[in-house]
This record gives C-alpha cells, structure tokens and sequence, in this order.
C-alpha cells in the first residue's frame, strides 16, 4: 500500500469524513467536517462517494508528498496552493504523479480548505467512521491531528478514468458573515430583549474559538432565570448562553448533550458558512422559519454541488 | 406534562427534541430511554441518530431525506405502547471501586463537607443503587443519580486539568466514572480498573442509559491485579 506523507502539517489538518453519526446514545461526539459542502464537493469533483475521507486543513495549510499518482481537488478556503512549484485551480480536480509535493501557500479567503483524493483517505475506520475526534481522541489518523512524517494510505480509486471537473463553491463573505438561525429551542429563557440583541448584534468570533464551538463576543444576551436547563441532546449551530451573556455556538466537535439554554440553532444551509469563520471575524444572525430554513437547503445543494464535467483529465 | 402526549420541539432544521417532562425523575426517563429504542428500531429514512437523555430524546435527522410526518407517528406509536408493554428489569452493572488514598485524591475533602469520616462517606457511597440516566460529556461517562444528599458535594470551582481514566466521582446528586482521561470538576473519591468504553465494540459502554449500577469496594492489591485483567484500565497511574 502506498499514500501520502505529510511533510508539513500545517496549523491544525485532520481526517474527516461525514461524521460519526449513531453512537450519540452512548456519548460518542460527531466530528466530521466543519464545512460539510466543501467537503462533499471535493469528494464530488474527484469521482468519491460523500462519505470517503478528506483532510480538513485550517488557516495554515500542508504540505503533502504523493507515493503515488493519483487525482486531487481542494475545495473550501482559498489559498495558494502549488504541485512541484506550479500553480493548481481551486475547486477542480487535477492530475497529481508520484513523488510530487502539494504544497499550500497564502490564504486569500475562508478558514478551511479540504482535501480530496480519488479513492479518499484510509484510515482505519472507528465506530462506523473516519472522521478524527479531538475530544474523544479516536478516529482519523491516532486519534489526533496531522503531524509531519505521518503517511496515510489513499484508497482504490471508484471511477475509472478520471473527469476533469470544476466545481462553483460556496461565496464566502469579506465583512460580517450572516447566519441564518431558528429560534430556540429555550427562546422563553431569555428576556425580551433577547432576540433583538441576537437580531441586530454584531459578535466577533473569540480566539477562545475552536472545532467544538465559537465564543462570540460583542453582544451579551441577557437571560431571565439563573436556573440551568437539564442537559439534552444539541446539533451542530446551537448558540447556547452560559449565565456570563456571551454565547457559544457549537461546532463539528461538539458534545452529545449540553446544559446551557439555547436561544437559537443555525440552519443548516449556512453552517457551511459558519465553518469557514475564524477568530476575528464578524458574524451577524438573521431569524428565520423552519420553511425558510428548508428552501435555503434545496438552493445551497443546487448552488455548492453544481459541477461542470469538461471531460477526461489530460 | 401529560406524559403520553411528549412535547416536541426543534432544535434548528436538524434535531427534533421530545420531551417527556422537565425534571429529573426516574420515571419520566424510563419513557425517554424506551422510546428512543422503539424509534430506533422503527428504522426511519433520513433519522441519523438518537439520543435519549434525562428527560429528552433527541432525533438528529437529514432535513431532505426524513418524513417528519412519519417520524411524528413513529413516536406517537412508542408513546401508547408504553402503557400496553410491560416494563423490563434494569440491567444490573456492579463496578468495583477502590476509595480513598492515590484513587480517591478528594475523599477527605468530600468528609469535611459532610462532616463525616472518610470511611462513612464510602458507607454512603456503596450504599445506593443509581440509576443511569444518559451517556455524554465523553464517550461512556454515565450520569447516574442519585447520590445521598449528605455526601452531594458540589463541582471544583476549578476543575482539574486532567481527572485519571476510571476516576469516580461525585457532583451534586450525580454520581460517574470517568472513561478515559479528560478534564473534569467532579470530586473524585475513589477508582474503579475497569474499563468502561471501548470503541468499535458491539457493545462499546459498560453503561447503557435505564442500567442500575452498585458500587462495590475494592483493596488497591486487587485493584492493581484487576487493571491488568483484558477488560482492565491498563496500568494503574
């Protein structure tokens, strides 16, 4: 078996796929991707089912050494990325050769890039999936992010010969980053006042920030009880309040259960767009229904999956 | 609450919550562990995972691939055979402790509280049945209840950095055995070597939700033997 070596890491690059999903009953935590769409269009443009692996990369990207030929796309944050020096696209597969360094450079735009390899990324699979969970320490490659001299072994190939594909993305915002949430679902724990702050505030995405959620500061939310909920379960986008006012929005890392209330959950048509923040950036939230929410949906995997196929890779 | 007609609530577009009451109560989380069970062996399209906890089940589900509508009746379902099926004995767990001394680093701290001695702490401790009322925090930490309010010490105000794997511990009414090594507030009083989660297992937690558990005393010469036994902790730090 051949793969790829990690020469560099970069700041914090992990194994993901879609997520360790069915084992919450037991406390497992999710993991998978912080942008889900990213990582489900670099499956996409290089011939893989959704679920294979990817490498999330964030703010600081890799360098990898291939050991053997194989397609790539990298999708999500942009950054400048090189093959042996050359300049490859953004958001299309290429064609990658033995012994070739990938190597990431600048970041213009976003927080997290994937990394798609046809036949994905085959670490040993935990629970049902791949995805690395920095809390529970297992899955991806030891349980723990990517440091130089690991080798991960790539997968066979699902497609024969390969497309080239050039994929459109998500847009990602320069200034305030908006969300879209539902309210609640502990709504009536808050004062009045407590949805217009949430409405009309602009927070700052805290250096305290990390895979299992964001600090958001700038605007506290003022609750009217001191009393605690009981701990239930809580999906990815919940912004719960601890009593200080400032609100936590839960990440891909997340815990099965939490005990804070919750004033409001990002849909998931912008969680993608959640994912691409990093600390400093600014982030607006806008309510809107369980309808909205779902036409928001269908339009975002119309928008992100959209690939254009210009025939066999040269 | 009417408990045969559950409140559901949404938790954004991607977890639906029902909600059996609001307190902790044992009876109100038998319904919660039992229909999660029954949903999940309903096995619906697009129902990602399911999650009984205190008082809840949460049904995390794909938006475009669920039939709310179906999964709605699903529950109404599980809720009226509550009443028609009878309820199965509790699994029975006992987990060995070894109290006190390197594995119970806060046992005299918790006797100052109560006011009690160290050993009359343990007494209490033992003493109990507890109830498992979900799983969380890490995979395979059971919150269980309750504990005799005399020994219900509060969390650290500071936790520890870092609480050993198979520490047991005590916070408020609520009783658990760390599975692995993680940061943690809880007061720990003693140390099981057993081992409580194993990943990729049939079975991966010692500990499922609706289990009873007793606490039996362990000596550290058995407690050292019994960490290095296949099912153990490993070595004993």
């Amino acid at each position: 078996m051949t793969g790829v070596i990690i020469a560099r890491p970069g700041l914090l690059s992990t194994v993901q796929d879609l997520g360790r999903w069915g084992s919450q009953a037991v406390g497992m935590p999710v993991a998978g991707p912080m942008d889900v769409y990213a990582h489900r269009l670099a499956n996409l443009l290089v011939g893989n089912p959704p679920s294979l692996a990817t490498i999330e990369a964030t703010l600081i990207g890799p360098e990898l050494i291939f050991e053997r030929g194989s397609v790539v796309a990298i999708t999500g944050a942009d950054f400048d990325v090189t093959l042996d020096g050359a300049a490859v696209p953004h958001t299309a597969s290429f064609r990658v050769r033995e012994g070739q360094h990938l190597r990431f450079g600048r970041r213009r735009l976003g927080t997290r890039a994937y990394i798609g390899v046809a036949g994905g990324f085959e670490t040993p699979i935990v629970a049902g999936s791949r995805a690395t969970s920095l809390v529970a320490h297992l899955g991806g490659h030891e349980g723990r992010a990517l440091q130089a001299g690991d080798r991960l072994p790539l997968g066979v190939p699902v497609e024969g010969p390969v497309r080239h594909r050039r994929g459109a993305g998500l847009t990602l915002a320069t200034g305030t980053t908006i969300l879209r949430v539902m309210a609640g679902p502990q709504e009536e724990w808050f004062g009045p006042a407590a949805l217009d702050i949430l409405r009309h505030g602009v927070f700052r995405v805290s250096p305290r920030s990390n895979r299992m959620g964001y600090r958001l500061e700038g605007a506290s939310i003022p609750r009217s009880t001191g009393e605690e909920p009981i701990s239930e379960p809580v999906p990815m986008g919940a912004i719960q309040v601890p009593p200080a006012g400032d609100p936590i929005l839960l990440m891909a890392d997340r815990q099965t259960a939490g005990g804070y209330p919750k004033i409001a959950t990002v849909i998931s048509a912008d969680l993608p767009l959640a994912g691409q923040l990093a600390p400093g950036d600014l982030v607006g939230l806008r309510i809107c229904t369980r309808h909205e929410a779902l036409t928001a949906l269908i339009a975002r995997e119309r928008q992100v999956l959209h690939v254009t196929d210009t025939g066999p890779l040269p | 609450m009417d408990a045969l007609r559950p409140r559901l609530r949404f938790s954004g577009d991607t977890l639906l919550l029902v909600e059996f009451g609001d307190r902790i109560d044992p009876a109100i989380n038998r319904q919660a562990v039992r229909v999660a069970a029954a949903i999940g062996r309903a096995q619906l399209a697009g129902v990602r995972d399911i999650v009984p906890a205190y008082t809840t089940v949460g049904i995390h589900f794909d938006p475009l691939q669920t039939d709310l509508e179906a999964v709605e009746r699903t529950i109404v379902e599980a809720v009226t055979a509550l009443d028609q099926t009878t309820e199965p004995a509790p699994r029975v767990v006992e987990i060995p402790v070894c109290y006190g001394g390197a594995h119970g680093p806060d046992l005299d701290e918790v006797a100052r509280w109560a006011g009690l001695t160290a050993e009359e702490v343990v007494q209490r401790h033992v003493e109990r049945t507890y109830r498992v009322y979900m799983l969380g925090f890490v995979p395979g930490f059971a919150y269980m209840a309750r504990v005799d309010p005399v020994i219900a010490v509060p969390r650290h105000r500071t936790p520890r950095e870092r609480v050993a794997a198979g520490a047991v511990g005590i916070a408020g009414e609520q009783t658990g055995v760390y599975p692995m090594a993680a940061p943690g507030g809880w007061h720990v009083i003693g140390r099981t070597p057993l081992r409580m989660f194993t990943p990729g297992a049939a079975l991966p937690s010692r500990c499922m939700p609706g289990d009873e558990v007793r606490f039996v005393r362990l000596s550290s010469a058995e407690f050292a033997e019994r960490a290095l036994a296949i099912d153990g902790i490993g070595v004993a730090r």
